[in-house]
């Protein structure tokens, strides 16, 4: 359960998402739903109830032809670092979503949430899906779900773990080896699909990791900031249009 | 036919009247059930609820309800706590029966509507079992269930005062031996009561990802949980008044002594003056100086239909004008104004409520998002309904079998 105050081991994993290389292929997004095994329904059309970690937002200058730029931004849980408890770990009545003060991620226990739906309310990022229906999947894909990720019942919420399945694994595998397991290191699915290598993923405390490094990039930035949410994910762009469209700002 | 029941000396309308109106509220609350076994049965996706709107027409029913609710232990706590130290306040025992049936109704009926609203019903007691005690929403859990059951208790000496049962010496006793201690449930559910409507405003309040509802406060408390206090105790007898003055309309006869409207129109004109002023600092704080350190505006929180007409209807008509109106002692002489005034009191504590849990998180918050529109289903109206329907039934079947009103019989003699 998350405390009061950071426990602040030597792990605090985060992303960074280099706007300048994603071409919005959505690979992210399609390896995130086969890897956490993220159900679907036959009409996707109501993107404000279907389920998806990996959101992708389309942004645009505002601007006019030949002035019009667009960009794309993926949107995966930011896992917020804000002190205490995130947005929406401490206003869960049932303490279903907590951080791990070990490691800085944002988990669920699906059987322990009642689908109240107050997490989702508290996310400013829009990162959590409800299970608005029976969790389904058309013959034979149920046969194929990954049995490292449970799947989630109609009537709670979800939302990216930055499949800390694997980081379960890499964990087990290092206490078999005999090696620290707080010293393993994974990557998650979508950094693995895309084909652009836009996505990073790490340890932002380990200086030598990259996405320690590229985080302190001067063009990187998070979204919201002002929130003091301290998202654990960012975002590198060299635009000026696309950095200001990471926060609010009073004209 | 069922006049052995009916409280000795006291007119009531003829069974086949009274049949009929039972007929039509029980007709509704079918509706509203049968409504509710769908939403249990086929899951939520029936609602007009989605990912952006994760609160809708059940939480904004719930937390009006709630509010105005409040007369009962509001004016339980002047009568029963106050009146000693102000004996002006006895008055309020004219209509402390009423203010009881309407608080069980106000919270029976919503805890229905919880049930409805939670995605996992079967979970709800986990609130209890793995209680996270960060969040607003277990203290909600844990009063409204404590409260619930003090109102039940509240409830029970006023249900043994019929007239059949009394006549069962153990149960007239028992019935007495509560009244004699009603003085504690009272102030227990008082003090239940404040907490409950303050974590209520806590659970928009809290929220630091939300600029829309977020707002600072006094050590853990943010400024609506006070807000939420204050703005119940400024419509909970007023709704509980507005009731009163219904029942003497379509009954045809005098229930209450008109210097009991009087008390509670200055008392909650005192009150809702308070909030308003309050609550335009608030909103003034929230729009000047703690939402342009967060890079909005104003501006940035109305549109569409949740425009800035919410905000006018919400403190001018329906906060402003009905404080002005009942501070006015010729506005509370005259019964079209006292009981516009209790109306508007009622609306816009709603009101209140509605954008607490629907406009406040339409609102997008990155600047790349958009705005989006709830629109509730058949499968949310009707249960709230039904709740409305559910809590007319119990009051009329109070009204009709119980001695609510202790001067109705002298106030009608002629």
């Amino acid at each position: 359960m998350s405390e009061g105050r950071h426990a602040q081991g030597g792990v605090r994993f985060g992303m960074v998402i280099d706007l300048d290389k994603c071409t919005g292929c959505g690979a992210c997004s399609v390896a995130c739903q086969a890897e956490n095994n993220i159900s679907f329904r036959p009409d996707e059309s109501n993107k404000l109830r279907s389920i998806t970690w990996m959101s992708i937002f389309e942004l645009n200058n505002g601007g006019h032809y030949p002035d019009y730029k667009y960009a794309f931004l993926p949107r995966p849980c930011m896992h917020c670092d804000s002190p205490g408890h995130a947005p929406c770990t401490f206003v869960c009545p049932v303490n279903a979503t907590t951080r791990d003060e070990n490691n800085g991620i944002v988990t669920m226990v699906y059987p322990r949430c009642i689908g109240c739906r107050y997490c989702i309310v508290a996310c400013p990022y829009h990162a959590r899906s409800f299970n608005w229906w029976d969790p389904k999947w058309p013959e034979p894909m149920e046969s194929m779900l990954s049995p490292e990720v449970s799947t989630r019942m109609r009537g709670v919420v979800e939302k990216c773990t930055f499949c800390h399945h694997r980081l379960l694994a890499v964990r087990s595998k290092a206490y078999k080896d005999g090696t620290d397991p707080d010293k393993a290191t994974y990557t998650t699915a979508c950094a693995d699909a895309c084909p652009a290598k836009a996505i990073v993923f790490g340890n932002l405390l380990d200086p030598q990791s990259e996405a320690a490094r590229l985080s302190k990039d001067p063009n990187a930035f998070q979204i919201l900031k002002k929130l003091n949410t301290k998202p654990k994910v960012y975002y590198i762009s060299a635009h000026d249009w696309i950095r200001k469209l990471s926060d609010n700002a009073v004209a | 036919m069922d006049r052995a029941l009916i409280p000795a000396g006291l007119k009531r309308c003829s069974l086949p009247v009274f049949g009929l109106w039972m007929l039509l509220l029980f007709g509704v609350i079918g509706w509203g059930v049968f409504a509710g076994a769908v939403v249990l049965l086929k899951a939520m996706n029936v609602t007009g609820l989605n990912d952006y709107f994760g609160f809708g027409a059940y939480i904004t029913v719930d937390l009006a309800i709630i509010a105005l609710g409040a007369g009962a232990f509001f004016s339980g706590f002047l009568y029963y706590g106050l009146s000693r130290f102000f004996p002006s306040l006895k008055e309020l025992g004219k209509i402390i029966n009423l203010a009881v049936v309407v608080g069980f109704v106000c919270y029976t009926g919503a805890l229905a509507i919880l049930v409805l609203e939670i995605g996992q019903p079967l979970r709800a007691w986990f609130g209890y079992w793995h209680a996270n005690v960060h969040s607003m929403l277990t203290e909600v859990i844990f009063c409204i269930s404590c409260y619930a059951i003090v109102l039940i208790v509240e409830y029970v000496p006023v249900v043994l005062e019929n007239r059949k049962l009394c006549e069962v010496k153990p149960i007239k006793v028992f019935g007495r031996s509560l009244h004699d201690v009603m003085a504690i449930f009272a102030l227990t559910g008082t003090f239940l009561s404040f907490f409950h409507q303050g974590s209520l405003g806590g659970i928009a309040g809290v929220l630091f990802g939300r600029p829309y509802a977020y707002r600072a406060g006094l050590f853990i408390w943010p400024w609506t949980f006070f807000l939420f206090i204050l703005s119940a105790i400024a419509s909970g007898p007023a709704f509980t008044a507005l009731i009163c003055g219904v029942l003497e309309k379509v009954s045809g006869k005098k229930l209450v002594d008109r210097s009991v409207y009087d008390l509670i129109g200055k008392i909650e004109g005192v009150l809702l003056s308070v909030y308003i002023v309050l609550k335009i600092a608030d909103t003034a704080y929230w729009g000047l100086v703690q939402s342009p350190g967060l890079g909005l505006k104003m501006g940035d929180f109305y549109w569409g239909p949740y425009g800035i007409w919410l905000l006018i209807a919400e403190i001018g008509v329906c906060g402003v004008l009905p404080a002005m109106i009942l501070l006015w002692p010729a506005g509370r002489k005259s019964n079209f104004l006292l009981f516009g005034a209790f109306f508007l009191d009622i609306a816009g504590v709603s009101l209140n409520r509605f954008v607490m849990s629907i406009p406040a998180f339409a609102a997008p918050v990155m600047p790349f998002d958009k705005w989006q529109v709830y629109i509730p289903t058949v499968y949310e109206t009707a249960p709230t309904l039904a709740m409305l329907a559910y809590c007319a039934l119990i009051i009329s079947l109070s009204y009709r079998y119980l001695p609510l009103f202790p001067r109705e019989k002298e106030l009608n003699r002629a």
